[in-house]
């Protein structure tokens, strides 16, 4: 296929998502380069020293190839007047597919990640059911378990970006605190149903087994809908900076709410009105009052390639990548701008389509060697389309940072750098 | 009669099967427990008084506490030192993005009872006593002008505490899905 043949599809250079199904990704990349031969290219043809000599035999806890090591996430230096505090970004810029490595799923710990032994941890039930319950590790594991794809999205997500400036970011300095996991676990509803909910129960408050005790209040409909206690994580018991040995799942919610270290459920008439909802997570309106309990986390969609601070060593055709989610549902579509949102081409979706949980699309741009914004929105099986950060910041201010869920432009300019900028 | 007793054993294990699933469904490991053994567990104090502990304090008595224990990150008068430290002051209806504290933000004083509690002195969080986390709650309600220095605050008084922003808050908890 020539570059000349491909249909143009949005300006600045999309090019129909069809080639891109079509051409494989064997397709994509740089396809004006293919005029000098691999000999004269340099490339050497030598059977390597790796193909000559035994390499090491199998380990009992797999590790990841030296050439990847510099996939980490980022975390803040330690802070000794808020002990363990803080939070771990995930490398989006670097990642594929949809599901997230345990290792680099994203942290935000309020003191510390606790050293549990699950032998010494319960899981208590009380307050306003028929029969207070306490249940070991052990115990759980013998019940009947789901297993559910879902993201998790800390409230404070790319919160930065409402303030302006942030030139350097990248996806994971502005965006890292995003995820996607299977999560295997209880159905809440099932351990709820052996205590007996008594019907003046409205909310639950859940309560880890951290130095912070970091409590969260749940309503009863979504505590009885499809929240968990979630056990595994990808297939392996949960990390201990994600809850080990367990934690509360709440699918499509802010991330705060899905306690980890989970350690108490207690059944109560009112929310508990915790700091981390109070405090903390609460969004003040520009007329200062302030919502609270804003639970699901918007339809959202971000650009991981080309995104801030990479550069683009020459004109031709890239494949543009990135990753959309939505708390209220799956992904129906996401389309892709490289005209700062003057045009849009559907890009396509590389894989599951699934309830809460990240997608993958995907789609070919033909970079000209001149300026472009890139940017992505999505929208969601209930109809609701990623907005624009000025209508964010029209709706509800800059006073608050958190449950931002605006569109990233990613600027590229003619020397192919990759910028964070504002349209 | 193979036949017939390869039926059977069919019948069997179809019933064995649905015996399993059916004791499956109906797994029920909890140990059942009293409120009582919790007492000391659970920490959770709610704004219309529930789950508080016996005892009380006034702020006079929580300065002691306040300067050993937290004064080291939260300042002498609760100005602060680096990160979310501040404790004191504010406005929310002041010029330019309001400075949210326990005192100009928090809609109930149960919460700076449940959270000093259950998460400060950060170093060493659970260290306190139920008393000195009244007494300490009273000083740093007392540093936002809230209560007097010899207000008592117990299980009683200490949910009848108006905060100043008590009516500044917006349920969204309805929205369970957009
Ligand atoms: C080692 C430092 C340290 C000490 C000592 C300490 N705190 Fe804190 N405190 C913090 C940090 C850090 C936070 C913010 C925690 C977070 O954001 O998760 C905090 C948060 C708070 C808050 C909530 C602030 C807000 O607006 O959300 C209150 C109230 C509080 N502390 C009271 C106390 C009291 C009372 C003591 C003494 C008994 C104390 N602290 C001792 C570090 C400390």
């Amino acid at each position: 296929m020539t570059k000349d043949k491909l249909e143009k599809v949005a300006g600045n250079g999309l090019i129909s998502r069809r080639h891109l199904l079509g051409m494989g990704a064997a397709g994509i990349g740089v396809a004006a380069s293919n005029s000098v031969l691999g000999a004269d290219a340099g490339i050497n043809f030598e059977i390597p020293s790796w193909s000559r000599t035994p390499g090491p035999g199998a380990s009992a806890y797999g590790g990841r190839s030296r050439y990847t090591e510099h996939l980490q996430r980022t975390h803040g230096a330690p802070n000794p007047t808020y002990p363990g505090g803080g939070s771990s970004r995930s490398p989006l810029q670097h990642l594929q597919g949809t599901i997230t490595p345990n290792s680099l799923h994203f942290e935000r710990h309020h003191a510390g990640v606790p050293d549990i032994d699950p032998a010494r941890h319960n899981l208590v039930i009380n307050g306003l059911v028929r029969q207070p319950l306490v249940f070991s590790y052990e115990d759980l594991l013998k019940y009947q378990m789901v297993s559910r794809i879902h993201f998790l999205e800390c409230a404070g997500n790319s919160g930065a970006l409402l303030r302006g400036g942030n030139e350097n970011g990248t996806a994971q300095s502005l965006h890292g605190l995003v995820s996607c996991a299977e999560w295997t676990g209880i159905p809440l509803s099932t351990l709820l149903d052996e205590a007996g909910v008594l019907p003046e129960a409205r909310w639950i408050a859940a309560v880890g087994a951290d130095a912070a005790s970091m409590g969260r209040s749940v309503p009863i409909e979504k505590a009885l809908d499809d929240v968990m206690v979630a056990l595994y994580q990808n297939g392996e018991p949960v990390m201990p900076g994600q809850g080990y040995p367990m934690r509360l799942f709440c699918p499509g919610w802010e991330g705060n709410i899905s306690v980890k270290w989970l350690t108490q459920i207690k059944l109560t008439r009112e929310a508990t009105h915790f700091r981390d909802e109070t405090s903390k997570y609460t969004d003040t309106q520009p007329n200062r009052s302030s919502y609270k309990f804003t639970f699901p986390m918007g339809t959202k969609s971000l650009i991981t390639s080309p995104s801030g601070q990479m550069s683009l060593d020459r004109p031709g055709i890239y494949q543009v990548t990135g990753i959309a989610w939505s708390g209220s549902g799956s992904i129906r579509g996401v389309e892709v701008s490289a005209d700062g949102g003057r045009t849009w081409a559907d890009a396509a979706i590389q894989g599951h389509q699934l309830n809460k949980a990240l997608a993958r699309f995907t789609i070919p741009w033909e970079w000209n060697g001149g300026n472009a914004v890139l940017q992505s929105r999505a929208t969601d099986s209930q109809g609701n389309v990623q907005p624009t950060r000025d209508a964010i910041i029209a709706e509800r201010g800059t006073i608050s940072f958190y449950h931002n869920h605006c569109i990233q432009s990613w600027g590229v300019g003619n020397n192919g750098e990759v910028t964070n900028i504002y349209v | 009669m193979y036949k017939k007793s390869a039926l059977s054993i069919f019948a069997v294990l179809v019933a064995l099967c649905s015996l399993v699933v059916n004791s499956q469904e109906r797994v029920r490991l909890g140990t059942p427990i009293s409120e009582s053994d919790l007492e000391g567990f659970d920490l959770v104090a709610e704004p219309d008084g529930t789950g508080f502990p016996s005892g009380g304090g006034t702020a006079r008595q929580g300065k002691a506490v306040y300067d050993i224990n937290c004064a080291v990150c939260h300042g002498a008068n609760g100005e602060g030192t680096s990160g979310n430290t501040i404790i004191v002051g504010g406005d929310m209806q002041s010029e330019g993005p309001p400075l949210r504290t326990v005192g100009s933000y928090w809609p109930y004083a149960s919460t700076v009872f449940d959270f000093i509690r259950r998460a400060m002195p950060a170093t060493a969080p659970k260290s306190l006593t139920n008393e000195q986390a009244y007494q300490v709650t009273a000083y740093v309600l007392f540093m936002n002008g809230i209560v007097g220095e010899d207000t008592e605050l117990n299980a009683n008084t200490l949910p009848n505490i108006e905060m100043p922003n008590a009516d500044g808050f917006i349920d969204r908890s309805h929205i369970l899905s957009n």
